[in-house]
């Protein structure tokens, strides 16, 4: 096959890249430009997007005597990242830009131009599997190493999408095995530190970055019955579930510690609270996908739900749930605040696209609307949805 | 690089050269290197060859003839200045451009000079700025000829309108070495900056030419070298190498300007009439650089044309590369008044001294599947298929 491997210049997509060679495929490296301003040298635990990072992936790719381009996604980046990394955030939700670059940049504009520059697939070094099910069709699966699974951020790929993936080193035991093989191959990259920030905020001061683009606005901190405990410098860079950084004064009543658990950016209010007030059992999702075809046996009631577990963070532990189908929302008006709320209500205005409740078992605590939900059966994707609104209490029976 | 120029490149390494010394081995380098520099002298018009002040490069020319001149005129200082004003266009030369802006940082006053949809100087516009404060400008900078869209510029005018005024005037000849006659004496030009790589000659060595009169602040300080303007030992191979470059370039240089020039107009007309989105930037004819051919298509993004092309193994550009190695939509191409979108579609055709007809002909042969692909694969700014129909 023609292959067009994404190389950050980490040791993943290295190993990714060197390993689409030795299967016999026709590989050619492609590195992503998402800054318009990348910096010279790496910093902190950013593990891409500097001229540093490029040199590097450029250099392995010389080693496997591939071609090897920088091709210029910035702005793309910009628009569909960046930018609406700050809307969210300004809306009070919290998103996930990795999970949307592999949606809008990776697996989309990328592959757009792969597929019609005659590649065949896309390879990255995603820790994640492509298997396929009896009648040949791909489904998602999480890589074998499961500390290093990557399958949560690829979850909003379409079964179309992952017809056109592929993912050299998912069934890696582990990554020391994968870093063991980059030394071995000679890759100067071999040691290289993994990246945990996000890799648009270089010093990884998330709400510093997010101050500098947002106007703060300084606000009331209260408790749920509404009292003032304090006062905010603006509510986008606080998260549900937060602890640290609230500078309230006042101790709680039982002196336990407050957590953050509702923001509304409308009337610039964050809500704290006790541990016990994160917790939630029922969380509705918008713009839900399938990671292929859709599950038969799934219904618009809880009554029809289907068993299965969902993961609300890319390394948080899956747990027992029933999902069902709610709505499909065709009108697709910008909503611009979505409350916490105690019930499940439905906002006047969403993006278009299936709703998805959820059931889960076990509460869940921390869950922020704008984080995805992505639901798995056994190791198996089944699909996603994009968190909006949570509730304490399970909806169905 | 030309087996001429690889012959004197190779003899010379293997010889012993600090033309700085005094021993017999070191005078035998210095006679070397002066011939060099006299036959870069003759090669570009220069009176003397003592206006041949050897550079590493085009980018240290640049650097060297802005900051030089700057503080010259400046009383060697950047504070307070007495003529701060420095006159460039909006097409130049990263080289050139950042080296400005650098000099804006430091106090200087910046007057950018505008160009039209070809890329051509607003003439009357940049005279009158030349005229506006000649005792309050410090110099002016053009190029000789854009190196991305090859468009010529009014240099003898601009020198003649300086050399009036008493202004010093830099001439960025980097680009144009080699394809149209340059004559610096006749150009009414304080300094021209050129470089021995663009003519087939190693990397590493160029030259400010430099009137005799001028005397710019030295950027390197050392070992007085070159006038006492320019420290370093001098590179005797780079130096010989880089003569030998400007003779074959510059010796019989209309013929070599009439056969880059049918092979460019066999690129641009092949072009244009196998390729319905294609338009040509900049000028035709006499008015561009000979070896030079630039086209924007329509729809398609610079570097999947790069990619299919370099796939069939042609060597081409798109925009022009930063250090990154990442093109972005060129400023030139967005001071010709192009939209982004037109100027991300951009690929330019450099001919070499040893491009032929054959190898046109046969881009012209696999350019419009190439561009059918790059058409395909669409603009990065278009909406991916797949979020097609998504919020």
């Amino acid at each position: 096959m023609k292959i067009l491997v994404a190389m950050s210049g980490g040791v993943d997509s290295s190993v990714a890249a060197a390993r689409a060679v030795d299967a016999g495929h026709e590989v050619v490296g492609v590195h992503l430009a998402l800054s318009r301003m990348p910096g010279t040298l790496r910093t902190g635990s950013r593990g891409c997007c500097t001229i540093e990072d490029s040199r590097d992936a450029h250099r392995v790719a010389g080693m496997l005597d591939i071609p090897f381009y920088v091709w210029d996604f910035s702005e793309r980046f910009k628009e569909d990242i960046v930018d609406d990394f700050i809307a969210e955030y300004a809306a009070g939700r919290t998103p996930n830009p990795c999970m949307r670059c592999n949606e809008r940049i990776k697996f989309a504009a990328l592959l757009d131009r792969a597929l019609a520059l005659g590649f065949d697939a896309i390879a990255t070094g995603h820790y994640a599997e492509v298997l396929r099910d009896d009648n040949g069709l791909p489904e998602l699966h999480r890589g074998e190493d499961l500390a290093k699974d990557q399958s949560y951020v690829l979850g909003v790929l379409s079964g179309d999408q992952l017809e056109h993936c592929y993912f050299p080193i998912g069934a890696t035991a582990s990554k020391a095995e994968v870093r063991a093989e980059a030394a071995e191959r000679g890759f100067s990259v071999a040691n290289k530190p993994d990246s945990y920030d996000i890799c648009f905020i270089p010093d990884g001061d998330t709400k510093a970055w997010l101050a500098d683009k947002i106007p703060m606005r300084p606000g009331l901190i209260k408790d749920a019955e509404g009292e003032t405990l304090g006062e905010h410098d603006g509510a986008m860079t606080y998260t549900i579930g937060q602890r640290k950084g609230l500078g309230i004064q006042k101790p709680a009543a039982d002196g336990q510690p407050r957590f953050v658990t509702g923001l509304d950016p409308a009337s610039n209010t964050v809500t704290v609270g006790s541990r016990s007030d994160l917790a939630v059992s029922h969380l509705t999702g918008i713009r839900t996908t399938w990671a292929g075809p859709a599950p038969t046996d799934i219904g618009n009631e809880p009554a029809t739900a289907i068993d299965c577990e969902v993961q609300i963070r890319a390394h948080s532990d899956p747990v027992p749930a029933r999902a069902w189908l709610g709505d499909y929302i065709s009108e697709a008006p910008e909503h611009e605040v979505n409350p916490i709320v105690d019930e499940v209500e439905v906002p006047a205005a969403r993006p278009a696209g299936q709703l998805m409740h959820i059931d889960v078992d076990e509460e869940l605590s921390g869950v922020a609307p704008g984080q995805t939900m992505v639901i798995y059966r056994g190791t198996r994707v089944l699909g996603q949805a994009t968190i909006d609104v949570t509730a304490k209490d399970r909806l169905g029976v | 690089m030309p087996a001429e120029v690889l012959d004197v490149y190779t003899a010379e390494l293997s010889r012993r050269a600090n033309p700085s010394a005094l021993h017999a081995v070191g005078q035998a380098a210095r006679m070397r290197i002066e011939t060099a520099r006299e036959d870069i002298a003759r090669g570009v018009g220069a009176a003397t060859s003592s206006e041949v002040i050897f550079t590493s490069g085009g980018t240290e020319a640049d650097n060297f003839a802005l900051k030089g001149l700057y503080l010259a005129r400046n009383n060697s200082t950047f504070d307070a200045p007495v003529r701060p004003r420095v006159l460039t266009t909006t097409i130049e030369h990263h080289a050139i451009l950042d080296s400005v802006e650098w000099l804006g940082s430091q106090g200087a006053e910046i007057v950018y000079l505008d160009v039209d949809d070809e890329g051509y100087l607003d003439l009357d516009a940049a005279l009158i700025e030349l005229r506006r404060d000649p005792e309050r400008t410090a110099l002016i900078s053009i190029m000789a000829a854009n190196n991305e869209i090859g468009t010529l510029q009014p240099i003898a005018e601009i020198g003649a309108a300086a050399k009036e005024l008493g202004i010093p005037f830099h001439i960025d000849a980097v680009q144009a070495l080699g394809q149209i006659p340059l004559n610096f004496a006749e150009l009414g030009a304080t300094a021209m900056s050129i470089t021995a790589h663009k003519i087939g000659g190693p990397v590493g060595i160029g030259a400010l030419l430099l009137d005799r009169g001028a005397a710019p602040a030295p950027i390197l300080h050392g070992g007085g070298q070159e006038r006492g303007v320019r420290s370093g030992t001098l590179d005797v191979a780079g130096a010989v190498a880089f003569a030998k470059a400007v003779e074959l370039a510059t010796s019989d240089i209309e013929t070599r300007t009439a056969r880059f020039s049918f092979l460019r107009d066999r690129l641009i007309a092949g072009i244009e009439d196998t390729i319905p989105n294609a338009t040509l930037s900049g000028r035709r004819g006499g008015g561009r650089l000979p070896a030079n051919a630039h086209f924007t298509f329509s729809g398609c993004e610079g570097d999947s044309l790069l990619f299919g092309l370099d796939a069939r193994g042609l060597a081409t550009s798109t925009g022009s590369a930063c250090s990154a190695g990442v093109s972005r939509p060129s400023h030139v191409l967005l001071a010709c008044g192009m939209e982004e979108d037109v100027a991300r579609s951009a690929q330019r055709f450099s001919l070499g001294h040893d491009s032929t007809e054959e190898e046109v002909d046969r881009l012209l042969a696999v350019l419009p599947e190439v561009v059918e692909q790059a058409h395909q694969a669409g603009m990065v700014s278009a909406t991916p298929r797949w979020m097609q129909g998504a919020s």
